[in-house]
This record gives C-alpha cells, structure tokens and sequence, in this order.
C-alpha cells in the first residue's frame, strides 16, 4: 500500500531530534511493557513479522503521524491478536476503560505462484536494473522513491520468502533480494550529490532489466546490411 | 503480573490498555509477564552499543577478523558470542577515506539489534526516515559531521532482512590504546554512520 509509513523522500519534518531524550530507547515504563509484549505475542498469535510491519502501516495517516513509536506497536498488536481470534476489542476496551481504534483493513492479495525452493537468480551482479513501479493494495518493502529508477546490482543476498504475499499468507514465493545501488541524482535529481549512493535491499519480483541504453553512432559508419 | 504494576491505579491510555493485555494474554497463559520482565532487562542491560563498540575496535586490531567481519559479520560476530533477534543478516560496512556509509530504514526501524540493541528515538523519528536518503548530508551536519566533496556518501535503506552496521574510521592519536580502550570510543552515533570517532582527548566530552 502507499502508506503514510513510506516516508524516504519526504520534506517537512524538521531536524532530526538531538538532546537527551533522542537517545533512549523508551520514554517510558509502558513502552518497554509493548515491546516485550509485542515481541512474545506475536510468536503466540501465529503473525510473521511481515505481518506486524503492515498492522502498523495500516495505521490511518493522520493517528499513524499523531502517535509515537510504541503506541503504534500497542495498536498493531491488538490488531492482529483480535483479526487471529485470540481477544476481542471488548474485552480489551472493558479492562483497560478506554477504547480502542481499529485499523484499516487489509487489501486481499491474490496467492503467490508456487516457486522452486532455492531458485537461481535472475540477475547478475552489475546488472542493471529497473525498481518496477509497483502499487500493491497490501504490504510491500518496495519504497515509492525508487520505484521506476535504474540502479546496479550490486550484491546478491540470498534467497527470502516476499514479504508482499507473506504477510497475506499469500504464499512465502522465495527469491533472491538484491542489495541494490541508485545514483543519488536518479533517485532526487540535480539537487543531489554528483558522487553519492542509496543502496538498498530490494527482492528480485520488484526489479526488472533495464533496457541498454543505444549508443548513437554516425549512420556512415554502420556497416551495410547489418540488422539493428 | 509484576508487583509494580499490580498496584497502580493511576493508568490511563495506552499504559493502561498494554496492561489489560498483558492480564489478558496471562490470564489465557499465553504470555508469562516474568518473560516480559526478563526480555527487558536484556535489551536495556545486556544488549547494547558497547557491544558493537568491542566488534569495531576487534576489527581495528586484528586484520584477520576485520576481514572475516566484512566477509561475513554473523559468523565473526558468532566468534565473538554475538548473535540474536535482527542480527541473522547482520552485514558490516566500512567507513574509509573515500566513502561514508550510512544506515537507515525509511520504512519503519529496522535495526541491528544484537550489536546495537533497540534503536534510539532519533533513528526511529520521521526526520531521519524521510531525509536520510534524499538529504543524507544536510543531515549529517545537524550532528556536527561535515563529509568533505570528494568522499561518497552511502546510504543503506534497510528495506529487507540485512541489519548494517558501519564500521567507523580509526582516529588518529589512538595508537597506544589498547582494544578495550579503544572501545571505549567508539560511539553508537558512529556505527549508524552519524559522528566520526572522535580522538582520545574529543572523546571524553562526545559520548554518544
């Protein structure tokens, strides 16, 4: 989905926060309580971790941006432990006295083809490639500010399960995930330093070849009758 | 339930609802709060950048490792006794003369947490996510870290299952420190990528 959570490119936010307070971890006792919580629920609830990231992304914008870290994490895990069954929003709303919000639902997602298990990979290392502009209704690790640029693949990680399906249980569809490396000016134009790179790690049903570019040569040199 | 919690009345919002769950999921016996206990005492104890401060100064001292660490840093961290949750992929990148690598997640927080522990508040902020990728150096220089024009800035979106952790430049002036010592100042600022390692005599006023 394109979500409020994908914000790699975005203005607006200020400077990063300095100062003690940026540097601890929780900023309160409650806070430590839902990552522990989080943490053993999620095992016990039958939820990947796929699955976590996109209860939070189904978060609506405006609460999403509005609440901190761990309130959306306390939001994602009584997401998910209400949709498997294992409490209800009444029963959480009636021992906490307050009520809960619910999430945006998730989009269906059709289920992955099957795979081989450890398929070869399709690209190479210093191919180029194309992030495909991709718009999944549900959960994607693909961020809309790569998508239609050319980078280079620049390491092959391994095989993964796709995180797009998986946190559907749409199907696990393993493939590789490539560390791939975008000029800084493709991704943010002129603006941006000449020398620097985003590498980022992108799994290979996100990337296509990115076509060569022609080179133009004077039409005298072409040597006749050769097909182009 | 831990005895802390049991006799506060005062609670209210999501304090409150994460202890209903937390009595909900008990009272079904599908959360142990004492595991609870235990889970947080690691990450605020056990768990944190001194242990990627011992792992970079290794890597400072001893080249075998260092090239072990760059070749494969879950198996030379495993040397080490380090492992754990978000470490599977652990990948180390090397600062050096010519490049300055940098880690973010834009997408949400992902982080390296058996070399790191839980990521701080500034790295989970919206200003981080949004503009470590599109203005990595402006950045930068709100911590006081100026990259010169000739060095390439990289930056690592952790989007997938790799946790990165930046291997820092040694400082000058350190040369008669030991490992521990040197450990001592290597900052968490500095294995995200936002500080250098300051020099012995810096350090005692930097410590982050």
């Amino acid at each position: 989905m394109n979500g409020i959570h994908d914000l790699g490119g975005m203005d607006g936010f200020g400077p990063v926060p300095r100062g003690a307070e940026a540097y601890v971890a929780f900023h309160s006792a409650w806070e430590a309580r839902v990552f522990a919580l989080t943490n053993l629920a999620l095992a016990r609830s039958g939820a990947n971790v796929d699955e976590f990231r996109h209860a939070i992304e189904r978060i609506a914008p405006a609460r999403y941006l509005a609440s901190g870290y761990y309130q959306r994490w306390l939001e994602a895990v009584e997401t998910l432990l209400i949709e498997k069954g294992i409490l209800t929003r009444s029963e959480i709303d009636l021992r906490a006295g307050s009520e809960g919000v619910a999430a945006n639902a998730a989009a269906p997602v059709a289920a992955a083809r099957a795979r081989a298990k450890n398929p070869a990979a399709k690209f190479s290392i210093g191919a180029r490639v194309r992030a495909r502009n991709l718009n999944p209704a549900g959960h994607t690790r693909l961020p809309r500010y790569v998508r239609g640029r050319i980078g280079v693949i620049e390491r092959d990680r391994g095989v993964y399960g796709f995180p797009d399906t998986n946190a559907h249980h749409a199907g696990s569809a393993r493939q590789h995930v490539y560390s791939v490396a975008f000029r800084a000016r493709e991704l943010f134009g002129a603006a941006a330093h000449a020398r620097d790179r985003i590498v980022i790690d992108l799994w290979e049903d996100y990337l296509e070849l990115a076509e060569i570019k022609p080179v133009r040569r004077a039409p005298a040199r072409q040597p006749k009758g050769k097909s182009r | 339930m831990s005895a802390d919690h049991e006799h506060d009345t005062s609670l209210s919002g999501p304090a409150a609802r994460v202890k209903a769950l937390e009595e909900l999921l008990a009272e079904k016996g599908l959360v142990d709060p004492a595991r609870l206990d235990q889970l947080i005492e690691t990450y605020q104890h056990a768990v944190g950048p001194r242990v990627g401060a011992r792992v970079v100064a290794k890597a400072w001292c001893d080249p075998a490792f260092r090239r072990r660490l760059f070749a494969d840093a879950v198996s030379a961290c495993a040397e080490m006794g380090i492992s754990g949750p978000e470490g599977g992929h652990l990948v180390a990148v090397e600062n050096t003369a010519r490049v300055h690598n940098l880690v973010v997640c834009t997408l949400c927080s992902c982080y390296p947490w058996p070399v790191l522990g839980l990521p701080p508040a500034w790295y989970k902020s919206f200003a981080y996510r949004s503009r470590a990728v599109s203005d990595p150096r402006g950045v930068m220089r709100e911590f006081g870290l100026l990259i010169p024009d000739e060095v390439e800035v990289r930056v690592w979106d952790s989007s997938a299952e790799q946790r990165y952790i930046v291997i820092p430049e040694r400082p000058e002036g350190a040369e008669a420190l030991s490992e521990a010592q040197l450990a001592e100042l290597v900052t968490r600022d500095s294995m995200i990528g936002v500080a250098r390692v300051a020099p012995p005599a810096q350090a005692r006023r930097e410590s982050r």
